[in-house]
């Protein structure tokens, strides 16, 4: 049996297909763009061909995210928040605090040692300390989303980002470099304010080792470090951090697979009495 | 050779450097009057772009640059202009520009790329109170233009086609960055395009208007900044106002015309007191 879930960010939707033993088999990821409902079928369809599977082939999907309900294909829907926590305990079963740093929003979740949410706070009035803040460095820099950790890794003298707002980072940013400051140094201060901000978040929920680190922003290495300094202790992080989402709802789906199936075997023998 | 001698046929020079747009104006003052303008795109370097400005509204009326006798920056680049013979805040430029433009004003409202400011000003054109936003963009350009880009469309276009609007649907989030996805969200779900912008547009109204309410709310209002050229941001404003705003072609030079006034002032003034203005005190920054 194979069961998927489809986690539909505002910037990114990430799909993810595991087996009944709760191995991952596929992963896919597309920009969800405009269209929300194509982006969830597209980003599912792309694991399922990677692992050469026909859509029958998946018996149970869970969507999450902020675009869960546009998963149309999708037997539930699950809150990202929880699936976050779920996937988290499942990939580092120690985590008590999770930060998850998205496209638009940037959450903290305590949960507990089942991976059930106990407490969770987010960023919802402003993108200040989103992924989005990092966006709009990399655009204004000329320098791709992806490379950006690595550049601001290699300074050494780290400007102060003073700006709170995103569109107004970028025109500090700009004032930086008409005064020929090293990119590397501008990015470091921007990648130490949304570090800043991050934390001062997850504080609110209470910060309890050991913290995971999910969403997009997770596969920049600069946030990372600079988390980790900010914060004093290390953090997980793997390959998998931005699937967590994906993964949780997964699991969720398998579950409710399983409970459908052993459902329908009880409902079966009971026909087949007398 | 007195001042007034000195001045004669000669021309000043504003630039006001926007976050968006760096704006020249060159004010005649035997004629009293505009005879140049021209803005173009900021950038990245201020300093080039208030050069630039500067040649295209010479040529543009006639002139070279070396016809200029004073030039006079403002704006948030103000310190970046290498030309420059001194530097005015642009609250005071604005106030200055919007008076000659609308000598009945008695409030003012500047709504640029970054930063919405509303004035008060008295019979003479000072600011006598003043309230701006200054953390985030959520009242700004900058939000209009990020919703633009969320419905892939020019800024310049935006204004004329949210005038098209019947029933303006309503944007919540207040972060500029926020809206562009609420505004996708809306595209997705089959909202026409001209109802999400003169949503847009009005939410941001309601942030700026609250700010002028702090400052003053009774006589004329004048509009400067380039959200001027945008007749449905004018429109929107108006509604929440309750009353007419002033606004002409050369309100976005309001600024820059101000900057060109004050320096006038001045040199008036530097002539009263038999202060000589030559070429070796100009360029000392007199």
């Amino acid at each position: 049996m194979l069961i998927a879930g489809v986690d539909v960010g505002s910037t990114q939707t990430k799909a993810i297909i595991l087996n009944e033993n709760a191995e991952i088999m596929a992963r896919g990821i597309v920009n969800t763009g405009a269209n929300v409902v194509k982006a969830a079928e597209k980003a599912f369809n792309e694991a399922r061909k990677s692992a050469k599977l026909e859509e029958w082939d998946v018996a149970y999907t869970v969507g999450t995210g902020y675009g869960r309900y546009k998963v149309l294909f999708g037997d539930m829907q699950i809150t990202e928040i929880s699936c976050h926590a779920r996937g988290a305990n499942f990939l580092f079963p120690k985590t008590r605090t999770i930060l998850d740093i998205g496209g638009q929003d940037t959450k903290g979740i305590h949960i507990n040692e089942k991976g059930e949410v106990v407490d969770f706070c987010m960023n919802d009035k402003c993108a200040a300390g989103t992924g989005r803040f990092l966006a709009a460095a990399a655009e204004v820099m000329g320098i791709s989303l992806d490379d950006l950790g690595d550049v601001a890794l290699r300074s050494s003298n780290a400007l102060r980002i003073t700006n709170v707002c995103t569109v107004f980072v970028e025109t500090e940013i700009m004032n930086h470099l008409s005064k020929g400051k090293k990119g590397e140094d501008i990015l470091a201060g921007v990648h130490q304010s949304i570090a800043a901000r991050s934390v001062s978040l997850v504080r609110r929920v209470g910060i309890d080792p050991e913290i995971t680190f999910t969403g997009g922003v997770s596969k920049n290495k600069g946030m990372v470090r600079a988390l980790e300094e900010k914060l004093g202790m290390p953090i997980n992080v793997n390959e998998d951090s931005q699937f967590i989402g994906a993964l949780g709802a997964a699991l969720f789906a398998l579950e409710r697979a399983k409970a459908r199936h052993d459902g329908e075997a009880v409902t079966a023998k009971e026909e087949a009495r007398p | 050779m007195t001042i007034a001698q000195n001045m004669n046929g000669r021309f000043i020079a504003g630039i006001d450097v926007g976050t968006r747009m760096t704006k020249c104006a060159v004010f005649d003052v035997a004629g009293n009057t505009v005879v140049g303008r021209a803005t173009l795109l900021t950038g990245h370097n201020l300093g080039l772009a208030s050069q630039k400005a500067l040649e295209e509204t010479c040529s543009q009326s006639g002139l070279k640059t070396s016809d200029i006798f004073y030039v006079a920056s403002t704006g948030y680049g103000r310190y970046q202009v290498p030309m420059r013979q001194i530097q005015i805040t642009d609250i005071s430029c604005h106030a200055m520009g919007a008076k000659y433009l609308f000598p009945n004003t008695v409030s003012i409202l500047d709504v640029g790329a970054q930063n919405a400011k509303a004035m008060r000003i008295d019979e003479h054109g000072r600011v006598m109170k003043f309230k701006m936003n200054d953390k985030c963009a959520s009242g700004a350009g900058r939000f209009l233009e990020r919703v633009a880009k969320g419905l892939e469309l020019e800024l310049e276009e935006i204004g004329s086609l949210s005038l098209r609007s019947k029933d303006p649907q309503a944007i919540s989030s207040i972060c500029a960055v926020l809206a562009e996805s609420e505004v996708i969200n809306l595209v997705t779900t089959g909202y026409p395009v001209e109802d999400i912008l003169m949503g847009a547009q009005l939410s941001i109204s309601d942030r700026i208007v609250a700010m002028l309410r702090q400052v003053a709310t009774d006589g004329e209002v004048t509009l400067t900044g380039g959200i001027t050229k945008n007749a449905g941001m004018v429109k929107a404003l108006e509604q929440k106002i309750g009353k007419h705003l002033n606004v002409c072609e050369d309100s976005e030079y309001a600024g820059a015309i101000g900057a060109c006034l004050l320096v006038k002032r001045r040199l008036k003034k530097l002539e009263e007191q038999k202060v000589m203005v030559d070429d070796s005190t100009r360029r000392a920054g007199v």
